[in-house]
């Protein structure tokens, strides 16, 4: 079976949007397929270290899951590094605007990178957008 | 000698069931038997799919007064 390659882009910074990103992000991982996350705009303070894993919520979905057990989209994503093949990037670009240091953010997040590597490495891949 | 692990996931939802069945596979041997108990519909019907996907041995699936008991061997 050919794996083919997972690119998500998240941009959004709502708690639903972060969380079906987080969980596709997940479970491919945990498949077998490579995944490369990119993490930009108002996605990315979500991943400042020490920072609340609140998010802005949508809708009833949001407040729903914020009330249940459901597992946090930070959880998840730092799950597809450690039990599967995913690299998590934040955007240059936001690092630079937000005045963020790679040191600033959570560990288990790559070294910050630009859109021409993104782009390269999304040339073989699906592109998912949240 | 091969070893039954109970992960009990429920209260968790969707992937999270998952996810804690995949942390109790990395430290099982092969052989081993874990069942993983779900509140969650949902990881009842996204476990047993999993499992056939990356090429663990599913066993059964049954549910009891709202708990899903989902047994596979780690065979890899």
């Amino acid at each position: 079976m050919t794996n083919s390659k997972i690119c998500i882009v998240v941009v959004s910074g709502t708690l639903e949007r972060l969380q079906m990103a987080a969980m596709v992000a997940s479970v491919a991982a945990v498949s077998g397929q490579e995944v490369i996350v990119f993490l930009s705009m108002n996605a990315l303070p979500h991943f400042v270290k020490g920072n609340s894993p609140e998010a802005q919520k949508e809708g009833d979905m949001g407040e729903l899951m914020a009330s249940k057990n459901v597992p946090g989209f930070n959880t998840l994503f730092e799950q597809a590094v450690e039990l599967g093949d995913a690299r998590i990037y934040p955007c240059s670009m936001a690092m630079d605007v937000l005045g963020f240091e790679q040191h600033g953010l959570e560990a288990y997040l790559s070294e910050a990178t630009g859109l021409t590597k993104f782009l390269d490495d999304a040339r073989d891949g699906q592109v998912w957008t949240f | 000698m091969a070893e039954k692990k109970i992960v009990d996931a429920c209260g968790s939802f969707c992937p999270g069931p998952l996810m804690e069945l995949i942390v109790a596979l990395k430290s099982s041997q092969i052989g081993d038997e874990l069942e993983v108990l779900s509140s969650d519909k949902g990881s009842a019907n996204d476990i047993p799919e999993w499992v056939r996907k990356v090429g663990h041995e599913y066993i059964s699936a049954t549910e009891a007064d709202g708990v899903w008991h989902i047994t596979i061997r780690k065979s890899k």
